[in-house]
């Protein structure tokens, strides 16, 4: 009998008896906040990441281009930002390891725990997230839903291998409680608020 | 693991003190190893206050929700029901993984686990493995095996990677080194990976470990990670961590491999935002990890397995008692509320798994050597109540004393001192003759309940005073002996 | 309303005084309480250790003495605790569990069943830490745990409030088991030292002048832990306050 046939019988002979339905999840969107994009800031802001202000005037392209001008290399997977070479043509992530700032766009982003979703199909190469040094993320606002419960609704985790919400950068608290940013993963995630540009796939 | 005789620090700096005694199969003396602990004052008050804090920042996540209470039914309502239908879901969810591209095998108990990973990665030719936090690999043992093979297992997450460096076992399932001071942590690195023996600010320490894992996990042949949960509905495996590692370790090497207790299925992704909203919250006070991660197929050019694990988990699911103990999903709030946990360390266990939660688990793993764990607690019932879906934690514990009494003798209660106390409970006048025969209570009523008992009570406490009467001579004496 | 008086055996041994002032506060409320000689004991030191069957012998003198009562009154949270919750050690009959249903423990009689809303006998004006002992508690549920998201409310606290010059101070871990535990606190003295050690010092930081509680295992714990520990501060049981002691 293999291992998979004894597990499973042995399963079966122990399943607890008594009618146990599945229970509905609700939304609990009744507690939604009204404004989603001030509370998905004030979510990122807590959990280490930080949100790119706009600028007043000009194409609110400022404060980003302020953030990479010193970047010893940029990597970008979204058409508004210009990176030093085409993920296209990666292929081992190892090539990644020098990458200083990654801009990636996020599929959506979560109010309740100020997190951005991100797909193999929005990151090109998964390990771009966690080879850089740091990681940029436009974000439609459009695309904030209230909470964990919507988003798990989205297309993406039964279309996607692969799927990940990022909550502020990497962190760590291992010894005596102290927080550290930038563990083993990104030191900062900033999120520049801009929406896709039209004829952009969702 | 060998025995650790306490490590003689320089002037000022406490020496960590170590885990429980193992002997073999002999009954571990948590007791003995919580005493080491409280020896220790500074680890002690540094763990305690960490912990509680924890607790608390859960308390103020537990009360920004109004809903709350409503989740922890239905994450336990879930749970319960997937456990009915085990079998049921694990199949779905092997369908649905293979019709992906993932590899799924079956593993009956620890030893098989290691074989199929040891044969994957010489499969593939790889000598060293990174890893993410996996309580089930603890379980298994699996890098002692590996190792036995050649094959060299490197722990990414922080706290995982400083008790591996120090030969320990992790102490807790959340936060592994908070048993350890930055003093020992810097005594470890230096001795390890060469950072400064006289720099122990977390930051560098941990910039450090960064450091020195990065070519590590350039260069490694196979990443392995664990997985808080599977989804039957889309075969999806999710991993959440706070540093990244986990995704490190699968988004890298060219192979990924999930080790997974068969216990960590549930059935759909709108099942999965209840688990996901209670696990950090309950584990650390912070809304979500840093890194919530959803593997549902290999990347192109790559190869992702999961390794479906028993080890004793079917077995537990036929104890009528226990195997609700099953549901639980690992996020250590019992530890961090526990008052015993938190004054003992979670090495005193001696156990994979530590605290409320390893008192009911362990002794399926082991029932003599962890058959005096269940009374390292005080039954005071504050676990059950932070636990996310809902196990009676302290009335299992509870309900293992009675089935481990039948078996394995406790050394500190004598059967026959129970049963003599018991015989002498259910007779009032033999019991009034032992209670009043001395007029002191003090030694007669604990002495056949507990040999010695009184000699342990004094240690910290100064002793109760017998009354001149008892309630009984008083009654008899004021309101005379009429019926 | 006939009452059975119910004086576990710890009480009866250590502190009769507490067992005297719950007789004399239930006779206050005018209620027939009668005291059966041949009490001894719940069976819950044997039954926690998990000696479930030599428990039973206790388990069942307890209910041949305590039938025929319309409720049976102790001050003893931990005991009443176990007689509702794990009384089963004997064939649960139809009399078995009528008894077990009708215990209940002095605090929550007096809340639920007497919903006694004055105390004009009693007078105590002093700091007072509540400790409310974990089988009261979670177990009984004699007021809010902090674990749970639940609206506040604690059953002793609200009859201690009408005591006159009673000052309530606030534990920072209000209800941080003080880890007597029954045998724990043999089998892990070090742990149950420091938990009652951590308890007191935490009350005396709140400046409490007494700790009280429904639970006279918990005060003997703690009591134990103060005098070695030098700190100064006094224990008292619930019934002794409500029935008008002075301090």
């Amino acid at each position: 009998m293999s291992s998979r046939d004894a597990i499973l019988a042995a399963i079966r002979s122990h399943l607890p008896k008594g009618e146990r339905p599945l229970p509905a999840v609700p939304t609990f969107e009744d507690h939604s906040p009204a404004d989603l994009i001030e509370a998905f800031g004030r979510a990122l802001k807590r959990m280490g990441g930080r949100m790119l202000q706009p600028d007043p005037g000009g194409d609110g392209t400022a404060p980003v281009k302020a953030l990479l001008a010193d970047s010893l290399l940029v990597c970008s997977a979204t058409p508004e930002i210009a990176g030093e070479f085409d993920l296209n043509d990666v292929v081992d992530p190892r090539s990644l390891a020098d990458v200083d700032h990654a801009v990636v766009r996020a599929s959506c982003g979560v109010a309740e725990t100020g997190s951005v979703l991100l797909t193999d199909g929005d990151l090109k190469v998964n390990a771009l997230a966690y080879l850089a040094q740091h990681l940029v993320v436009l974000l439609d606002p459009a695309d904030i839903v209230v909470n964990l419960h919507a988003a798990y609704g989205r297309p993406e985790f039964r279309e996607r291998a692969y799927a990940v919400f990022h909550s502020g950068p990497s962190a760590t608290a291992d010894i005596e409680g102290v927080l550290i940013l930038g563990a083993q993963g990104v030191r900062s995630l900033s999120v520049w608020l801009v929406p896709r540009k039209s004829g952009q796939p969702d | 693991m060998s025995e650790r005789t306490p490590d003689d620090g320089p002037e000022g700096i406490e020496a960590q003190p170590r885990g429980a005694r193992q002997r073999g199969s002999k009954p571990i003396d948590q007791a003995e190893a919580a005493r080491r602990f409280l020896a220790a004052p500074r680890h002690q008050q540094q763990h305690d206050a960490r912990l509680w804090t924890l607790r608390q920042r859960r308390d103020e996540q537990m009360w920004a929700m109004p809903e709350w209470e409503e989740l922890r039914q239905l994450g336990s309502d879930i749970k319960e029901h997937t456990l009915s239908r085990l079998d049921h879901y694990l199949e779905m969810f092997e369908a649905k993984a293979k019709a992906n591209g993932v590899v799924v095998h079956w593993a009956r108990d620890a030893a098989e686990h290691n074989k199929i990973v040891q044969q994957l990665l010489e499969q593939h030719g790889a000598t060293t493995l990174i890893k993410s936090k996996s309580m089930l690999t603890e379980e298994c043992g699996l890098r002692a095996d590996l190792a036995k093979a050649g094959i060299d297992v490197v722990e990414t997450d922080l706290g995982e990677r400083i008790q591996q460096l120090d030969d320990e076992d992790p102490s807790h399932v959340v936060v592994p080194a908070v048993h350890k001071l930055r003093t020992d942590v810097a005594k470890v690195f230096a001795a390890t990976i060469g950072s400064d023996p006289d720099n122990d600010d977390p930051p560098y320490l941990a910039e450090a470990q960064r450091n020195a894992a990065r070519p590590v996990i350039l260069s490694a042949g196979a990443g392995m990670t664990g997985a808080n949960f599977l989804v039957a509905e889309t075969g999806a495996v999710v991993v959440c961590t706070n540093e990244g590692n986990a995704d490190l370790c699968a988004n890298i090497p060219a192979l990924h491999i999930v080790s997974a207790g068969i216990e960590k299925i549930i059935p759909r992704m709108g099942d999965l935002a209840v688990f996901v909203r209670m696990l950090s919250r309950s584990a650390l006070g912070s809304p979500i990890t840093q890194y919530t991660s959803h593997f549902r197929g290999p990347r192109p050019g790559a190869e992702m397995h999961v390794v479906l694990v028993d080890n004793g988990r079917s077995e537990r699911l036929g104890m009528a008692e226990f195997w609700t103990s099953l549901k639980c999903i690992r996020c250590g709030a019992c530890m961090n509320t526990c008052p015993v946990y938190r004054r003992s360390g979670g090495l005193s266990y001696g156990a994979t798994y530590s605290g409320p939660i390893g008192l009911i688990i362990d002794p399926t793993f082991n029932a003599r050597k962890y058959s005096n764990l269940p009374y390292s607690s005080t039954l005071n019932g504050s676990c059950s109540n932070v636990c996310p879906v809902k196990i009676n934690i302290h009335e299992q514990i509870y309900a293992w004393r009675k089935v481990l009494v039948r078996e394995h003798e406790t050394p500190f209660v004598k059967r026959a001192a129970m049963r003599a106390a018991g015989a002498v409970l259910a007779r009032p006048t033999v019991y009034r003759a032992a209670i009043e025969k001395t007029n002191d209570a003090l030694t007669s009523l604990p002495r056949f309940v507990i040999y010695n008992g009184m000699n342990e009570w004094g240690k910290g406490r100064e002793m109760p005073r017998p009354p001149a009467e008892t309630f009984h001579q008083w009654f008899i004496r004021t309101r005379g002996d009429k019926p | 309303m006939k009452i059975g008086l119910f004086i576990p055996c710890f009480i009866d041994a250590f502190f009769p005084e507490v067992g005297i002032a719950t007789l004399q506060l239930l006779e206050r409320f005018k209620l027939d309480v009668v005291y059966p000689r041949d009490q001894t004991c719940c069976g819950q030191p044997m039954a926690n250790s998990g000696y479930d069957a030599e428990a039973s012998g206790a388990e069942a003198l307890f209910v041949r003495n305590f039938e025929g009562f319309d409720y049976i009154v102790g001050p003893s949270g931990s005991c009443v605790h176990h007689i509702r919750h794990f009384f089963t050690a004997l064939d649960q009959t139809e009399a078995v569990r009528d008894v077990r249903a009708r215990t209940y423990e002095l605090v929550e009689f007096l809340h639920d069943i007497l919903k006694v809303d004055a105390f004009p006998w009693a007078r105590f004006p002093h700091k007072v830490g509540l400790h409310n002992s974990c089988g009261t508690l979670r177990g009984l549920r004699h007021a809010r745990a902090s674990e749970l998201r639940e609206p506040h409310f604690s059953k002793p606290e609200q009859l201690l409030s009408k005591v006159e010059g009673l000052q309530f101070v606030a534990a920072s871990r209000p209800d941080e088991c003080c880890g007597f535990g029954g045998l724990f606190s043999i089998y892990n003295e070090s742990v149950s030292a420091k938990m009652g050690s951590d308890k007191v010092h935490d009350f005396a930081r709140a400046s409490a002048d007494y700790i009280v509680s429904a639970d006279s295992s918990c005060l003997m714990h703690q009591r134990g832990c103060a005098e070695r520990g030098n700190v100064p501060i006094k224990f008292i049981h619930i019934a002794q306050i409500l029935n008008g002691a002075a301090a």
